[in-house]
């Protein structure tokens, strides 16, 4: 600091705490609503305190909501996200700059491209993908004419169809998310920066790019890794338009969506105390990552951008 | 920085040599620093990301100690490039495809119509009044996530006392999943039990966002821009601190307030910074405020804050209208990589604020 201005220092405290009470305004008033009964809450005025009931409506909303089961598959969808993508964009950043082979570039291109275009505008395409993702193998059958084929060897009328439906499955949940090549890219930079040494000195050692790869790379990417995962998982838990088309069946429904089903519409009873209630019981893992691991989380965020 | 070497009256020959190097060093810390931030990037759904900087080295990012092997690369690549055949390229061709063409209501038959779907939307008043929502509500939402982030980077970086536990606080919408944050609002500005919309009605405000549009559009705005506030403010504040305290004190010694050395010094430093988040905003807007729209407005009143993405899913999904989606769909990905292409002009004439 240059130097000392009191008015401005008050002026700046002034500012922080507006903005933090901005920012905690939505998330006092949720807690407020959250821990009264229907009646208080639908009463005028508002109830501008918090009241008692706040354990109680969280049991309702837990069990009303089939929280416990939703936030099982949130944590299995986060996780299959944060470890999928991280492992698949490892191997293939660690192909595209540790060796030379021929398609390289070709490869490195099809990655890059993939980066330009945001999941939200091929929604309808990808959700094609998704409910039979053996539709290119459908294709391939039908230009071949397989069928036919078949049918002239053996001499039976032959119709082959292939369907892979991924609808209310994990893989349907998980796999659209990991394909974007952001964290390939992010891997590659932090490679480019690797000392060159380190190679030379593990191929005059022997070793093989495998060995390379598990017994310098990993570790020199642990804190990258970190920082990727906790931004990786936030994304997973936090997804709503994916897990609104993918899941049918409420049981394999993401704690999101289950909390959106809480939210009263017009024709049902304002619930509101057990929604808000519910909207903070979602929110309250990716809470505590962000509060714990906020180091983590600036590191990852801004390296992203370099 | 003129004036350095004013203030000191008789400076040594040796003395001036030295200062000389010292502000070649600085003025090579400054260049990386200023490159540092904003390195070409492109945009992607779950952050920014750096693309090959030109003149990298003919190979495009070869290390210089590499293997030489023909079939265990392709096998490392195998997870990813197999991944985004399925859920990528086929389904971003198959968008492409659609758009060229028309079902019958039944879907039985395809018929190729060239542009006309496209013609179709261009001319449709629906369309059109989506893209000004759009761009009415990406501006404001731009506008507003910038002024306030770099108004409380700029406290943060002046108080010294508290300020992990600010930033904590401000840093909490990031937790917050975009529904929720929609949610949370729509809860707030509930004209039947919301207590701001009480205390507006109160005031004597008419407050109903479910019929008018234009407070639904504001309430929109504001929850998108409580959500990403915290995005702005973590790029800013690190930029901030990346400012060289050197060229701050040069200013401080010359007699310019830390309102004045924001403007003057600090801003310009920051500018390509800056420059990111505003577009990385646009992109935000652009595709990231579905879940908002969904959980506040479903892109009503009569259209009132149907954004373009928004648009999408309610003709692909709910009116099954294949064509027309696509088509939007299309024109989306158009714009979304004209911002990228912007974006990497831009960085390429890089604004290097050398001293």
């Amino acid at each position: 600091m240059v130097e000392r201005a009191r008015g401005t220092d008050i002026a700046c405290h002034l500012i922080l705490i507006g903005g933090a009470l901005l920012v905690c305004l939505p998330l006092y008033f949720a807690f407020v609503a959250g821990s009264h009964t229907v009646a208080d809450v639908l009463a005028i005025p508002f109830p501008w305190l918090p009241g008692d009931q706040f354990f109680e409506n969280a049991r309702t909303a837990w069990e009303k909501g089939n929280l416990g089961r939703l936030f099982v598959n949130s944590l299995i969808v986060a996780l299959g996200i944060t470890i999928g993508k991280i492992a698949v964009s490892l191997l293939s950043a660690f192909a595209i700059t540790y060796f030379r082979f021929r398609y390289r570039m070709l490869a490195f291109w099809l990655i890059f491209v993939s980066l330009m275009l945001p999941v939200e505008v091929r929604i309808l395409p990808t959700y094609e993908a998704v409910a039979n993702a053996a539709l290119p193998l459908q294709w391939l059958l039908d230009v071949l004419d397989v069928g036919a084929w078949i049918g002239a060897l053996t001499g039976h009328r032959v119709e082959i169809t292939v369907e892979w439906n991924m609808i209310d499955t994990y893989g349907g949940l998980i796999l659209p998310l990991i394909a974007s090549a952001t964290a390939t890219f992010l891997f590659r930079q932090f490679f480019l920066t690797v000392p060159e040494e380190l190679c030379e000195a593990a191929r005059i050692d022997g070793a093989s790019p495998l060995r390379f790869f598990w017994s310098v790379l990993l570790p020199l990417s642990t804190a990258n890794m970190v920082a990727l995962a906790i931004i990786l998982f936030l994304y997973g838990w936090n997804q709503y338009l994916w897990p609104l088309l993918f899941t049918t069946e409420s049981d394999m429904a993401t704690a999101v969506i289950g909390l959106k089903n809480l939210i009263p519409r017009s024709d049902m009873e304002p619930a509101w105390n057990i929604a808000m209630n519910a909207a903070l019981l979602v929110m309250l893992p990716p809470v505590i990552v962000v509060v714990v691991l906020q180091r983590w989380l600036v590191k990852g965020l801004v390296d992203s951008s370099k | 920085m003129p004036g350095s070497t004013d203030r000191s009256p008789l400076p040594l020959a040796g003395e001036v040599a030295e200062r000389a190097s010292a502000r070649r060093v600085r003025a090579q810390g400054l260049h990386i620093s200023s490159v540092a931030p904003h390195p070409p990037i492109a945009l992607s759904r779950d952050g920014p990301l750096p693309l090959p900087r030109a003149g990298e080295g003919k190979a495009t990012g070869l290390k210089r100690a590499h293997f030489r092997h023909s079939r265990l690369p392709l096998l490392l690549l195998l997870p990813q490039l197999l991944v985004l055949a399925l859920f990528f390229f086929i389904p971003a061709l198959r968008a492409l495809a659609q758009a060229f063409l028309l079902a019958d209501p039944f879907g039985n038959r395809m018929q190729f119509v060239w542009f006309d779907n496209f013609r179709a939307l261009l001319a449709s008043p629906e369309y059109q009044s989506s893209v000004w929502v759009t761009l009415w509500f990406t501006l404001a939402q731009n506008a507003l996530t910038i002024t306030v982030a770099g108004l409380l980077a700029f406290a943060t970086d002046r108080v010294i006392r508290t300020r992990g536990l600010y930033r904590t606080v401000i840093l909490l919408p990031y937790a917050v999943a975009p529904v929720i944050a929609g949610i949370l609002w729509a809860f707030l500005f509930n004209p039947a039990v919301g207590p701001i919309a009480h205390a507006l009605q109160a005031l004597g405000i008419a407050w109903d966002p479910n019929r008018n549009g234009s407070d639904a559009f504001i309430l929109v705005t504001l929850a998108a821009t409580w959500k990403h506030i915290c995005y702005d403010y973590i790029f800013l504040v690190a930029a901030l601190l990346a400012v060289p305290p050197s060229l701050l004190e040069a200013a401080a010694v010359d007699g310019a307030g830390p309102t004045r050395r924001f403007f003057t010094v600090a801003l310009p430093m920051i500018g390509p910074t800056v420059f990111f988040l505003l577009v990385m905003n646009f992109v935000y807007g652009f595709f990231e405020t579905f879940a908002i729209i969904d959980a506040v407005t479903h892109g009503g009143p009569a259209g009132a804050t149907m954004i373009l993405v928004y648009k999408v899913y309610q003709d692909g999904f709910v009116h099954i209208d294949l064509g027309s989606s696509a088509a939007q769909s299309v024109l989306l990905m158009a714009f979304a990589i004209i911002l990228t292409l912007l974006q990497f002009r831009y960085v390429e004439r890089n604004v290097n604020y050398d001293v």
